[in-house]
């Protein structure tokens, strides 16, 4: 059985409470209460307050934060504290993410537990700084070169930013993988009411310590069962070596073997997709008898929800959400049972190339048309043009 | 009469289940880890938090075969790795052992930044002036007009002087000296891994397959005399003083900074308490 | 008000306390009242000086789509964002103005309009000019009755930097006291 300790927030990091605050303040309070102690940043709108709260904040709880030279700093910078034995994260926008990639890759090769914000704007490019988009999100699952799997979760308000983002450390902690926290510029930007609980009702992962002696350990040797391995850290004697080429069980770069770099691959894959069930996390409303189904995540979600009352209201019509809030890995089986008793699924995101929906449509195989609605970004949709597709799916 | 084969000191440092090793007959890169092993053995650190890290290249290797807690990198960033590492625990004792192009040319932005913070490491810089790994390929260390494979008629740039990049940008302790003064580098290297703040240790090694052949400019051994008679020992040289532009030029070695300030951490925990007062407990203190 | 969804627009130029008259109108709907408010804001060069606006919706349930589109309540605290967001302001909707910087001559109003010399109240009455901004919100409070006076208070209390507590409360009650006069209460 894999060893998971769970356990309860450090009530240092907790700031129990109703709170009015953005959603790039919430994050970092999340972060804190999930027992983030270390943060490596660059300034980049609409990303920043979430590291110059942690700035101020993180003296008083017991941790630290520097913001580096750059973002490619600032992504290896965190996984050095990491293996020092801390969690940790940094924080990001679009040019700083593409910056971070090969660091991406060298989390998930090195199964690094740790997180990745993205604040999303709208790109290529500079693109547009200070307005929202969902145009990374396959980014997030591709972005380093090679085979990896990763993990994307999106929030849809200040409340999830704060809730979702424990989740994220927590399934950092558990597979030991870089977890892709995708909050967008609107969901960023926006205050509202954020509930933070007492400490002892946030439950938290610990990292996965070896109970292994120094001699004994096998720094990658997987679980048997989760296919993760468990972990040490630096200055405890366990004189291990991490590398971001292919190794064997030891950790030694074996870069030449075809049947050790081909096990590791697909071992570093499997942990995610054969742990998907584990992972999931959806939302459904009006499912059980809905004639169309909007399919959609963060902030898209939200607003396609008004979209939907508009098409109730006018016409009557029956639709259902399915928002993900573990954007990847999906929910394959729940999505095809439901494509298979619905007309059409609708598919809102803050990009014109059908980031999600082209999964979604992969998934569903043609047992219900799926329909991308992409909106460039720079905004969110209207909900009129979310009623508007739903009235013409409907047809 | 029996002969019984003595352990190498140094042995214990080493993942002897990695040998051999991928280094070229010749190359100096050994050397400077055999100088680095026996000062390990002399700095008086517990090596169970004793970190080393290092980026990509023939240099980035050392990581892998030294029995520390050890990280091989990616390319260019050793340093804002080890940077985290330190500041996440300030127990450890993070050095950074890497090459020209690994710290120069990809992470030189991160060499200058972490001299600039006086972060609590030390890097060592094994200058081979060219890209081992990857086969010869032009460097920000190479000489001037020397030849590389992606400068076949000659480099037209100029070199780096590592130690006066190093020392300009804050380092407290700067160093240079060759793979032919072993006993001076080993000293050297004690000093550094005990200096507290950035120290930067330039070690100017041969790469006999690559830079010496191109350049017809002999083996290992004609590179050794070269070291040997080209080099002058200037402990306190200005690091203006100390540009290797050409090849014919003379090579001033020695340790040419050394002095105290606070670290990074000083200063950061000296400024949270002045602000923050009682509610502030030191980190790593 | 009996609308569900309650859409407010605040304009005015930088320097004045904008964004803080959202935050204090947010939290106290949010936070004190218990129900819903979502608070959003122009990011970038344009909310540096110049022109800002401040946009908060306040709902009993969840607020879905989070941004203003067709306001309801339009503040209007200086004449460039009277001319640029009086249009979307609805027919029936409410339109406040702080009366010495905002012009309507020329402009036929439809809706229910309450003005207040929120500056000059600032300076003359509190003795501070930079609590202009809570002026208002007490003006808001009794004009509009959406948020009870007492959450308002709370979340001015909550909001301002400490040691302005008291000063601002003043502020809130010079501006709370005149609307009252306004509405002839």
């Amino acid at each position: 059985m894999a060893e998971i300790k769970w356990t309860t927030a450090d009530p240092k990091g907790v700031l129990t409470g109703a709170h009015y605050i953005d959603g790039n303040h919430a994050a970092c309070e999340g972060a804190l209460a999930a027992g983030c102690r270390f943060a490596a940043g660059y300034p980049i709108t609409p990303s920043t307050e979430v590291v110059e709260r942690f700035a101020a904040r993180i003296p008083l709880v017991g941790g630290m934060f520097i913001q580096m030279e750059d973002e490619i700093a600032s992504s290896i910078c965190l996984q050095g504290a990491v293996w020092a034995g801390l969690k940790a994260m940094t924080v990001t926008s679009g040019p700083g993410f593409s910056l971070m990639m090969e660091h991406i890759g060298f989390a998930a090769m090195t199964e690094t537990p740790c997180v990745f914000v993205n604040v999303q704007r709208g790109g290529p490019s500079t693109g547009t700084p200070t307005l929202p988009a969902q145009g990374d999100m396959q980014q997030a699952r591709w972005g380093s070169h090679g085979d990896y799997e990763t993990i994307l979760i999106s929030p849809s308000s200040p409340q999830e930013c704060f809730e979702f983002i424990i989740d994220a450390f927590n399934l950092a902690e558990i597979y030991r993988v870089p977890v892709m926290f995708m909050m967008d510029e609107c969901v960023g930007h926006m205050t509202e009411k954020v509930v933070i609980p007492e400490p002892e009702k946030i439950k938290v992962v610990e990292r996965r310590w070896t109970d292994k002696k120094p001699g004994e350990y096998l720094p990658y040797q997987p679980d048997p069962e989760d296919l993760v391995p468990y972990m040490v850290k630096a200055g405890d004697g366990y004189r291990f070596h991490i590398t971001g080429l292919t190794h064997d069980e030891r950790g030694y770069p074996a870069a030449t073997d075809v049947e050790i770099h081909n096990n590791l691959v697909r071992r570093l894959c499997e942990k995610i997709t054969k742990n998907a069930h584990k992972i999931w996390k959806w939302e459904e409303k009006d499912t059980d008898d809905c004639d169309i189904l909007i399919l959609s995540y963060g902030i898209s979600a939200r607003v396609a929800l008004r979209g939907i009352e508009l098409a109730k209201e006018r016409k009557g019509i029956k639709v259902g959400l399915f928002r993900l809030i573990v954007v990847w890995p999906m929910p394959e089986q729940r999505i095809i049972e439901l494509a298979e008793k619905v007309k059409a699924i609708i598919v809102p995101e803050l990009n014109i190339r059908a980031q999600v929906a082209r999964e979604i449509e992969r998934i569903v195989k043609g047992r219900c048309p799926v329909i991308p609605l992409g909106h460039a970004g720079a905004g969110v949709h209207n909900p009129e043009d979310i009623y508007n597709a739903i009235v013409e799916a409907a047809k | 009469m029996s002969t019984t084969l003595r352990e190498n000191p140094v042995e214990q440092f080493l993942r002897t289940d990695r040998m051999p090793h991928i280094w070229c007959p010749g190359c100096g890169i050994g050397t400077s880890v055999n100088c680095f092993a026996r000062a390990v053995l002399e700095c008086g650190i517990d090596l169970d938090k004793l970190c080393i890290v290092s980026g990509i290249g023939c240099t980035g290797r050392v990581a892998g075969y030294l029995r520390l807690d050890s990280f091989h990198t990616t390319h260019g960033r050793a340093i804002p790795f080890a940077t985290g590492l330190k500041l996440a625990n300030p127990d450890l004792h993070v050095v950074v052992y890497s090459g020209d192009g690994d710290l120069a040319a990809i992470g030189g932005n991160h060499l200058i930044h972490a001299a600039r913070r006086n972060i609590d490491i030390t890097v060592i810089c094994v200058n081979n002036f060219n890209y081992g790994m990857t086969g010869g390929q032009v460097a920000p260390t190479t000489h001037h007009e020397k030849v590389a494979t992606t400068t076949p008629y000659g480099d037209p740039e100029y070199p780096f002087n590592l130690p006066d990049l190093a020392a300009s940008c804050g380092a407290v302790f700067v160093a240079r000296w060759t793979t032919y003064h072993v006993v001076q580098l080993t000293k050297t290297l004690v000093k550094a891994l005990n200096k507290k703040g950035f120290s930067f240790v330039e070690i100017l090694a041969p790469c006999p397959t690559l830079y010496l052949r191109r350049n017809k400019l002999g083996t290992s051994v004609d590179l050794m005399k070269y070291f040997k008679e080209k080099s002058v020992i200037k402990h306190g040289a200005n690091t203006k003083e100390v540009g290797l532009e050409t090849y014919d030029k003379e090579i001033i070695v020695g340790e040419f900074v050394d002095i105290d300030k606070p670290d990074y951490l000083d200063n950061y925990n000296e400024i949270m308490k002045k602000r923050l007062g009682d509610k502030f407990q030191p980190w790593g203190r | 008000m009996a609308a569900d969804r309650v859409e407010i627009r605040l304009a005015g130029f930088g320097g004045q306390g904008i964004i803080m008259m959202g935050y204090v109108i947010g939290k106290a709907y949010s936070i004190f009242e218990g129900y819903e408010a979502t608070l959003t804001q122009s990011f970038g060069p344009e909310a540096r000086g110049g022109a800002c606006s401040a946009q908060v919706v306040l709902s009993k349930d969840k607020v879905l789509y989070p941004y203003v589109v067709q306001p309801d309540i339009f503040v209007a605290m200086s004449q460039e964002a009277f001319t640029k967001y009086y249009p979307t302001l609805k027919k029936d909707g409410i339109l406040i103005i702080e009366e010495e910087l905002v012009d309507l001559s020329g402009v036929d109003i439809t809706q229910k309009l309450f003005k207040i010399p929120a500056t000059r109240f600032a300076e003359e009455k509190v003795g501070r000019r930079l609590t202009l901004n809570i002026v208002m919100c007490g003006f808001f409070t009794a004009v509009t009755g959406l948020i009870s006076r007492d959450a308002m208070r709370k979340a001015v209390e909550d909001t301002v930097p400490s040691g302005t507590e008291e000063l601002n409360l003043k502020a809130f009650d010079v501006g709370y006291e005149y609307g009252q006069q306004v509405l002839g209460k």
